[in-house]
């Protein structure tokens, strides 16, 4: 309830997280408005354009076997601009057939700080509920897009594949891991054929044991129907 | 196939067709070089331009870049050229029509550019726009008139419109209307008061268009709403008797990336003939919206031209605008750096092709906007949209698009803000569309010196517009 002498412009500001009722200093923003603008989007930059750190996500997976690639764009210049060269593993790439069930793909995506944060907790999460699954080394991709996982999994020679990668980061956002699950991955599938959960990124977001949850029955699912993608995400009974 | 060649400094350049001489002719950007068309060297694209600057504008209607049989866009392009309307520059080249442009520019000539827009393709214009300069995009443009209206009157000189974009994560309709009343307190919506749903379904659609009218008609305000959801989710509402103002739909310049968008040419039709039914309008009868962008495409891997050659970004961007105006639309703004770096890198980019959109949308004859906007992994950021802001400005720009301290919580992107918007009108003296203008002095909202007035909370006009905020 609003009382008398309350800031009126409170009432804007309680409606929305949009950024209402910054107030003026001239036709442009106050200084301080100003600089938490400028935070938000630093964050973001930075976000982005971090360097992923194998040391801090090989510690985060304690003994976990992990085999390192890189996509065929060489900087991150080029893998701005060039989402087809991320999609491709970078000339002489080597991984082992394993025959396993199972990969799972670290990718840096847009947001590097994503994996950072998030990744370990979520494999962590996803292996207690994949019983009855072998799986592969954790493969851990640099200026990797979602569609490397296809080269990636078809190279393992594992069934599905799923590739935790960092998402474009908002302003208010900038470490959000999203995962993406392809049944029998091989370079050509399109995004028609695989299934999402985004925005993993406990507290703010969805949390590890809620995305583990949601993506082993998503495998189950695929594992029955011999697919993924949109014919998958029509049958399944998948828990909220 | 006519190959064009021309040689500099020794060098022998070739351009087998008239799709890659085009693409290659073009300012560099990051979307022509992931399709694949882009110029090899600098000098291979000022040698592009040479040879385009030589080639008659008649070209293009002998010769197509997308084939006629097989794409509606261009049969609409070729059916619909006014051959009387072209006379005047017929005989010209791309490069005699740049200098001819510039010298009636330099001459405040509006009448004779301005008459040209149903005697030009969209294929001559990007030609023309590929061997000019930012200046010359802007001096141009800005002699380039296109007025429409519905409730207010956009287009008009020395004004500076806005669209004003309440956009919410979950549409919730306290916040929407938070939003609106922020941007009416700050001058913005006189272009349009514009949603992007979060969903897409005709029941949320008639939800926000009933909050929207609410608004307006509660305040008596002279704009127009539009909830920027699918045209077929739009007829829905037009069926349901929901107040539209605007029909509103993306569109891009190849009948398979409208596909992809699932529109067709028809189905634009129905829709606005619905909304003109309506009558809704006071000042005017233009009853549609369309947003495009340069690399719409490509993403939809629709850019493919005659022997399935690439076309470049630009020139599919302005086939667009000639969809747009088959329908006399309200409003059409390029939404600039929205889709991400692949496309448009960094803030050269992005600010070249601002400009290059206004331009050639003008020149066809469109009500040309522009959402000045970027995402976080661009090489951009608020200094290069406050000077692409700027300039548009300068360029005569219909209207650019706002949203709450540059940044939309539902899209998640920056666009300019409220406050932006007081800042290019009142650096380069421009003021809001006319009977918005008078509505913000009824309001109190104006001062004596003409500027949008910061209003004390408990000011009466402040205190009647929070009161639509308290649910």
């Amino acid at each position: 309830m609003s009382v008398v002498g309350d800031d009126p412009w409170a009432v804007l500001r309680g409606a929305t997280r949009a950024r209402v009722a910054l107030g003026r200093a001239g036709d442009g923003l106050p200084t301080a408005r100003e600089l938490e603008f400028r935070l938000a989007h630093a964050v973001a930059r930075d976000a982005v354009h971090t360097a992923l750190d194998p040391d801090a996500v090989r510690a985060g997976l304690g003994d976990l076997d992990v085999l390192e690639v890189r996509s065929a764009a060489a900087d991150r210049a080029e893998y701005l601009q060039r989402p087809d060269l991320g999609r491709l593993l970078a000339e002489g790439t080597a991984l082992p057939s394993s025959g396993d069930d199972l990969g799972i793909v670290l990718a840096d995506g847009l947001s590097p700080r994503a994996v950072h944060e998030h990744a370990a907790g979520l494999v962590t999460a996803l292996l207690d509920r994949l019983d009855g699954w072998s799986v592969a080394p954790v493969v851990l991709a640099h200026q990797a897009r979602v569609g490397l996982g296809d080269a990636i999994g078809a190279a393992l020679g594992v069934r599905a594949v799923v590739v935790l990668i960092g998402e474009r980061p908002g302003l208010s956002s900038a470490d959000s891991l999203g995962v993406y699950l392809t049944w029998e991955p091989r370079p050509g599938r399109v995004d028609a054929e695989r299934n999402c959960v985004s925005n993993v990124r406990p507290p703010h977001g969805l949390g590890y044991d809620q995305a583990a949850r949601t993506v082993a029955a998503l495998l189950a699912g695929a594992r029955e129907l011999g697919a993924s993608g949109v014919a998958l995400k029509d049958e399944a009974a998948l828990p909220g | 196939m006519t190959v064009r060649r021309t040689t500099l400094g020794g060098h022998t350049f070739e351009f087998p067709s008239l799709v890659e001489l085009l693409a290659k002719a073009t300012p560099a950007r990051s979307g022509d070089v992931l399709a694949g068309c882009a110029a090899e060297s600098a000098a291979e694209r000022v040698a592009a331009q040479t040879v385009l600057a030589d080639l008659p504008l008649a070209t293009f209607l002998e010769e197509q870049l997308v084939g006629y049989e097989e794409d509606d866009v261009t049969r609409l392009i070729l059916d619909t050229h006014d051959a009387a309307a072209f006379a005047t520059v017929a005989s010209l080249t791309v490069g005699e029509f740049r200098d001819r442009l510039l010298g009636w520019a330099a001459e405040g000539d509006e009448p004779a550019i301005s008459a040209l827009a149903p005697g030009l393709t969209p294929e001559m214009v990007a030609a023309t726009s590929k061997l000019m300069r930012n200046a010359d995009l802007i001096a141009v443009g800005r002699r380039a008139r296109v007025v429409t209206g519905l409730r207010s009157t956009l287009g008009l000189p020395g004004r500076l419109a806005s669209r004003l974009q309440p956009n919410h994560p979950t549409d919730d309709p306290l916040g929407v209307t938070a939003s609106v009343l922020d941007g009416l307190l700050h001058g913005s919506g006189d272009a349009v008061i514009g949603i992007n749903p979060a969903t897409d379904s005709p029941d949320r659609t008639i939800a926000l268009l009933e909050l929207l009218d609410a608004v307006i008609q509660r305040y008596e305000i002279p704009t127009q709403s539009c909830v920027l959801a699918h045209v077929t989710t739009t007829l829905r509402a037009l069926e349901k008797g929901a107040p539209v103002d605007l029909v509103f739909q993306s569109v891009a310049g190849t009948q398979e990336a409208n596909r992809g968008f699932g529109v067709t040419l028809d189905l634009l039709a129905e829709a606005r003939a619905g909304a003109l039914e309506l009558g809704r309008g006071t000042v005017g009868r233009n009853v549609t919206y369309f947003e495009t962008g340069q690399g719409s495409a490509l993403s939809a891997g629709a850019h493919l031209g005659v022997d399935g050659r690439p076309v470049d970004q630009q020139t599919l961007e302005c086939r667009a605008y000639a969809v747009a105006r088959q329908f006399e639309p309200l409003l059409v703004n390029t939404v600039v750096g929205f889709i991400g770096p692949e496309y448009l890198y960094d803030g050269k980019q992005v600010i070249r092709a601002g400009l290059e959109d206004h331009f050639c949308g003008k020149l066809l004859g469109l009500p040309m906007g522009v959402d000045v906007c970027y995402t976080n992994h661009a090489e951009v950021d608020a200094d290069d949209t406050d000077s692409l802001m700027l300039l548009l400005g300068a360029a005569g720009c219909s209207f650019v698009i706002a949203v709450p301290g540059s940044d939309d919580v539902m899209l998640h992107y920056q666009s300019l803000s409220f406050s932006d918007v007081l800042t290019a009108r009142q650096v380069l003296g421009l003021r809001p569309a006319p009977e918005f203008e008078e509505w913000l002095a009824r309001m109190d909202l104006l001062g004596d010196d003409g500027r949008v007035r910061e209003l004390a909370p408990d000011a009466p006009a402040a205190k009647a517009l929070l009161a639509a905020a308290r649910p």
